[in-house]
């Protein structure tokens, strides 16, 4: 907020909200766009579901099936919705190596986001599910921080930790930091419940509510978040700290105690 | 080496060094192991060099002059830096300036202090190792008979051996005496009755979202999905708020019917809905570490590990007995509710939980 | 300057202003009398030594911070909403105490560093304490004259866990007050009286409205209070037995050998309270600790992952992370051995160390003072029974992270629980054998040492072309420090009948003694030091193998 406050004086502020406001007419536009728009779009879209089954084809149907109904090595992918998609393929998740651990992480992703979105409409169009959301819904503006912090500590903490440094799951699972994840797929997140992850979907979870946790991880959990004491250990609490007290603490005072104790250098002996 | 440029009082006495030697060589040729004495006393360079004792000297008034120099950069800071500065600092991160200029001012500030005193001991007072005697502990035997005969003296006159009816009274009185103190801290607390058997929750309560206070419908909770609830009527405002969901926190589920393993859980379960205490029975970590896939839920405290589609019995961990759940319907309204309060006490066990 | 002022008051008659000080306190307090045994009290340099002192003065710095930091704290768990300056807890409900904690971490210009300095100094008291009392340990300083002093320091160290303990519940933070959840479940386990004594602490059901306020006046009065009486009984018995030291040449049971306090440990001492307190506030500068805004206001139904104690918990915290859920369900009642086991093992844990003095006097039955320290090899028994209980304490840690442990290293956290789990029997137990391997190895290496001397590394070709490497005979200072130590005979049970033939009974526990005494010193359980004979022997043959 102080921040936002500060930087409104600033030269380019005005061309920021103007581009904002472009961005938002666009949008706006886009969303609010007459009939006969859509019957060209529908056009389009059928052509970007055949472009995204022929990805589908290459690189998900040999676990998730042709059909994306699914097969030993992959669930069914039949209403997961295009959010679950873009969760999965974005953060690289998918497509997964044949033979993984206790559970899938995050690596490169190796698709283009317009293959993510052709991929999203073909797996959207095998059964109706989350859409991705779009940035308004996201985006950390106008997010109630402090309601934001209550939500991620009743709903989020218990396994991502105060300011979502992650932690463990049974058996070598975990539930991953969110420090640097995209709010657009901390979102998606949320709402379809990637892996072990429960879902928290809007019946429950509003929309708004999750605009407010996106703040509120975005306050305390990114690259210029404040940590007024000092270096924050990982974010780990008392763990780090008591390895610190041990290795710096005390080591610095011990090495202090030999330096007082030790014999002063003597002149040589002739 | 010479010794006509040190300092008088740094010249180490004369009888140390013949104190030191005697010792060498008196048993020397009987007994190889036996003890030398004292090695005799080296000099430092301090102590024969003019030039280097200054240098100390110097060092040491260095180091204090720091100090003074550091309180001052203290006050400064403390009256210039407001107090939500902000910086960078590498690599620390972005910190307050204010803690972290006044914290390293003090820290200079002292630590020169403490680096000019301990620079003094070690280079300009003397470091002539010196040996105190020790004296025995125990006392001399006369001494020792002395306080006996004394105690003995003492206690005949004080009659407490003989007159049994004091020495037996008095111990009374002194025994009884502290129970007023123990019955005094009677009123720390109300005595627990049956109050941890029941929570907020009885029939007909409406299952209100945590996220958004309102009641929950059967179509909100997708398979899946994990929410918290709280009786209807609680809110967070209220005085005994704290004390309400120490107990009646709720953890909310939807399962497949089907995977349902446990027969009762099925029964109090609506379409697949179940509710369970949020409280693990271990020592009473609200547990929600739900994974969704394995129906497990781990309690981020001592990992104790439950499995929500078998009665949640436990299958890790130090926990010794099931979650409790709540058994649920739906009221007119086609709200979910529950249909009594949990049946058995939620949360840690205890004695009288039998 | 201040000769000529001497001589000026001379001149008058009078003796100089602080001998003039000092006459007055002496007929009062009779300073002069204390002075003279103390003002030149000796004291040896060791960096060792000064564990002791790290630890007292992490412990006035406490004070000295505690108090200011009393000025701003409110121990009152009435609930209100926050309107200070950190933006991601605005209009949040929270408890005084938390709301004043967050006041002294962002309103109070310097409240954050000496919250900091508080709470690092307590953690590097308690790790200080540690150490110091494994000094003390491995070199026997606990013998005869000290027993007493080890167990006060041992109280300094219990006390000190629950001092932390109720300081970082205070500021009623998520973090902390699962922390106080825990302890109310640990007290629920106890069996008949544990629901009494949950609902006194508390005040009535968990939370409550009290606990804070408890724990307050426990936190800042009671506890602190008997530590500072024990430390100063603690520091009064160094002064009055005199320090311990290592043996080497000069040193003896019969004298110490060292610096006088007046003036080199005046400074040497004086100095390193400055020190300590310099390198703790740097830390509190640039190292963040229990950012409680971060945690957010306590509620019982909230949690956070990673939800530890501070170190000195950690094995407390792992004695109950890897206990099996037992439960025991009879007539009506519950005893909860899952939680109730822990807690009496943390005390039988901890009892173990502060006892072990007093079985070895027994074992070995020496009745006599000891001021020269051991070398831990010295003492392989001894040193094997405290880096098996080392171990143990460590295991406790490793299962107070099992969690961090297993996100850290990739490992699964029920494989970490049952490592744990089966390392808390073999642990020690392996420890105990190696330790006791390695401390007989090492003194034979000092028995070959004065034997045969320190092997130089130069190698030499003897005329009928042998090679050799010299060694060269030690110093006197080196074998006199090398054979200083006292080695025990084991204890044997008397024979069985008497010089008349009438059979005696042998008490179980001479039996046991003379078991415990074989296992201490028997013929494999220590190395017999060097006699004069031998080494002349060997000496006088040249000195060569």
């Amino acid at each position: 907020m102080k921040k936002l406050s500060a930087r409104r004086r600033h030269p380019l502020a005005a061309v920021v909200v103007l581009l904002l406001a472009l961005v938002g007419t666009g949008g706006a536009y886009a969303a609010l766009a007459p009939a006969s728009k859509a019957q060209a779009d529908e056009t389009s879209q059928s052509l970007t579901i055949e472009e995204g089954k022929k990805l589908y084809s290459v690189g998900c149907a040999s676990c998730h099936g042709t059909g994306g109904q699914g097969s030993s090595d992959g669930p069914s992918l039949v209403g997961v919705g295009a959010a679950a998609v873009d969760f999965q393929v974005g953060t690289g998740r998918m497509p997964a190596a044949t033979s993984q651990g206790p559970q899938v992480v995050k690596k490169k992703n190796i698709y283009t986001q317009a293959q993510i979105d052709q991929l999203a409409a073909y797996v959207a169009s095998l059964g109706a599910g989350p859409q991705v959301p779009t940035k308004d819904q996201y985006g950390p503006d106008g997010a109630d921080i402090a309601k934001g912090g209550e939500l991620f500590r009743t709903n989020c903490a218990q396994c991502h930790n105060f300011v979502g440094a992650g932690g463990a799951l049974t058996k070598g699972k975990f539930a991953p930091s969110l420090e640097g994840v995209d709010p657009k797929h901390m979102y998606e997140a949320m709402q379809t419940g990637p892996q072990n992850m429960p879902s928290f979907p809007d019946t429950t979870l509003t929309e708004k509510n999750k605009k407010d946790i996106i703040g509120y991880l975005n306050a305390v959990n990114s690259s210029n978040t404040e940590n007024p004491g000092g270096l924050n250990l990982g974010g780990l609490g008392p763990v780090s700290e008591g390895l610190f007290a041990w290795i710096f603490g005390l080591g610095a005072l011990i090495a202090v105690a030999v330096w007082v104790a030790a014999r002063t250098a003597k002149a040589k002996k002739s | 080496m010479s010794s006509q440029d040190i300092p008088e009082e740094n010249l180490p006495a004369e009888q140390d060094h013949a104190h030191a030697h005697t010792a060498v060589s008196v048993a020397d040729e009987k007994d190889p192991f036996s003890d030398p004495g004292l090695p005799p006393h080296e000099h430092r360079i301090q102590d024969i060099d003019e030039r280097a004792a200054k240098r100390s000297e110097r060092v040491v008034a260095m180091l204090f002059t720091v100090s003074m120099l550091a309180t001052v950069g203290f006050i400064a800071s403390y009256v210039t830096i407001p107090k939500d500065k902000s910086i960078f600092v590498f690599p620390i991160g972005h910190i307050s300036a204010l803690n972290f200029a006044l914290g390293l001012t003090l820290g200079a500030a002292l630590f020169c202090i403490g680096a000019g005193a301990v620079h003094w001991a070690r280079t300009l007072m003397s470091d002539v190792e010196v040996a105190d005697e020790r004296h025995a502990i125990s006392a001399p035997p006369e001494v020792k008979a002395k306080v006996l005969a004394d105690f003995k003296q003492g206690a005949k006159e004080s009659a407490l051996g003989r007159r049994k009816l004091i020495r037996n009274t008095m111990f009374g009185a002194l025994t009884l005496v502290p129970l007023s103190g123990v019955v005094l801290l009677r009123d720390l607390g109300p005595l627990p009755g049956t109050s941890l058997r029941h929570t907020a929750w009885s029939k007909g309560k409406l299952l209100v979202n945590m996220n958004t206070n309102e009641p929950l419908r059967p179509s909100d909770v997708a398979v899946g999905s994990l929410t918290f609830a709280k009786p209807e009527g609680v809110e967070e405002s209220q005085e005994d708020f704290q004390n309400v969901m120490a107990k009646a926190a709720l953890m909310i589920i939807r399962l497949q019917p089907d995977n349902i393993k446990d027969k009762r859980e099925l029964e109090w379960s609506h379409e697949g809905i179940v509710a369970y205490s949020k409280i693990c029975t271990h020592v009473g970590c609200p547990i929600s570490l739900y994974e969704q896939q394995t129906h497990h839920v781990l309690c981020p405290c001592h990992q104790s590990t439950f499995d929500l589609s078998d009665g949640a019995r436990v299958i890790f961990g130090p926990a010794g007995h099931a979650l409790p759940q709540l058994r649920i319907g739906v009221s007119e309204e086609g709200y979910l509710q529950a249909l009594g309060d949990f049946e058995e006490p939620v949360g840690p066990a205890f004695w009288e939980r039998g | 300057m201040s000769t000529s002022e001497n001589s000026q008051s001379r001149e008058r008659g009078k003796a100089p202003a602080g001998e003039r000080v000092a006459d007055w306190a002496d007929g009062r307090l009779g300073i002069y009398s204390l002075a003279k045994s103390n003002m030149r009290k000796i004291f040896p340099d060791h960096w060792s030594f000064m564990l002791g002192e790290v630890c007292m003065y992490s412990f006035i710095i406490i004070i000295l911070t505690g108090v200011y930091l009393t000025l701003f704290f409110h121990p009152s768990m009435n609930e209100v909403a926050y309107h200070g300056s950190y933006v991601p807890l605005q209009g949040q409900l929270m408890s005084e105490a938390f709301n004043s904690t967050l006041h002294i971490s962002f309103d109070v210009r310097g409240g954050l560093l000496i919250r900091q300095i508080h709470h690092w100094a307590a953690l590097i008291f308690l790790a200080g304490m540690f150490v110091h009392m494994m000094r003390v340990f491995f070199t026997g300083a606990f013998r005869k004259p000290r027993e007493i002093n080890w167990l006060f320091g041992f109280l300094l160290f219990v006390l000190g866990m629950f001092t932390g303990f109720t300081g970082y519940s205070l500021p009623d933070d998520l973090l902390s007050g699962t922390g106080v959840r825990f302890t109310e479940g640990a007290i629920l386990s106890m069996p008949i009286v544990g629901t009494y004594i949950s609902y006194f602490l508390f005040g009535g059901e968990f939370p409550g409205h009290d606990f804070v306020a408890r724990f307050y006046s426990i936190h800042i009065l009671l506890l602190p209070g008997i530590m500072l009486g024990l430390m100063v009984g603690h520091l009064i018995l160094v002064f009055y037995h005199k320090h311990t030291q290592f043996a080497g040449p000069g040193k003896s049971e019969k004298n110490v050998v060292g610096m006088p306090l007046l003036p080199v440990y005046m400074a040497k001492a004086g100095g390193f309270f400055f020190l300590v307190f310099g390198v703790i506030a740097a830390i509190a500068a640039t190292t963040q600790i229990n950012p409680i805004w971060a945690m957010g206001p306590y509620r019982p139904d909230q949690v956070s992952t990673g939800a530890q104690p501070d170190w000195y918990m950690g094995f407390a915290e792992g004695l109950i992370r890897y206990m099996p859920g037992w439960e025991v369900n009879f007539w009506g009642h519950t005893l909860v051995l899952g939680v109730f086991i822990p807690l009496v093992l943390f005390g039988l844990v901890l009892g173990a160390i502060a006892v072990y003095p007093f079985i070895e006097s027994w074992v070995t039955g020496d009745k006599s003072e000891h001021h020269i320290l051991d070398r831990p090899r010295n003492a392989p028994t001894r040193t094997g029974f405290g880096v098996a209980w080392v171990t143990v304490y460590m295991v406790g840690l490793v299962g107070g992270g099992n969690d961090l442990i297993a996100t850290h290293f990739h490992l699964s956290i029920n494989d970490v629980t049952w490592f744990v789990r089966i390392f808390f029997f073999a642990g020690p137990v392996i420890a105990f054998v190696v330790t006791k391997r390695i401390c007989l190895g090492l003194q034979r290496r000092d028995r070959e040492k004065v034997l045969h001397g320190r092997e130089t590394g130069i190698i030499k070709r003897l005329p009928h072309g042998e090679f050799i490497e010299v060694h060269e005979p030690l110093s006197q200072e080196q074998l006199h420090t090398l054979t200083a130590h006292h080695q025990y005979e084991p204890a044997q049970v008397g024979p069985a009948v008497d010089e008349n033939g009438v059979e005696r009974k042998i008490k179980g526990s001479e039996k046991l003694r003379a078991k415990l005494s074989n296992a201490y010193y028997g013929e494999d359980n220590q190395i017999p030091k060097p006699t004069v004979e031998e080494y002349k022997e060997i000496t006088s043959g040249h000195g060569h193998h």
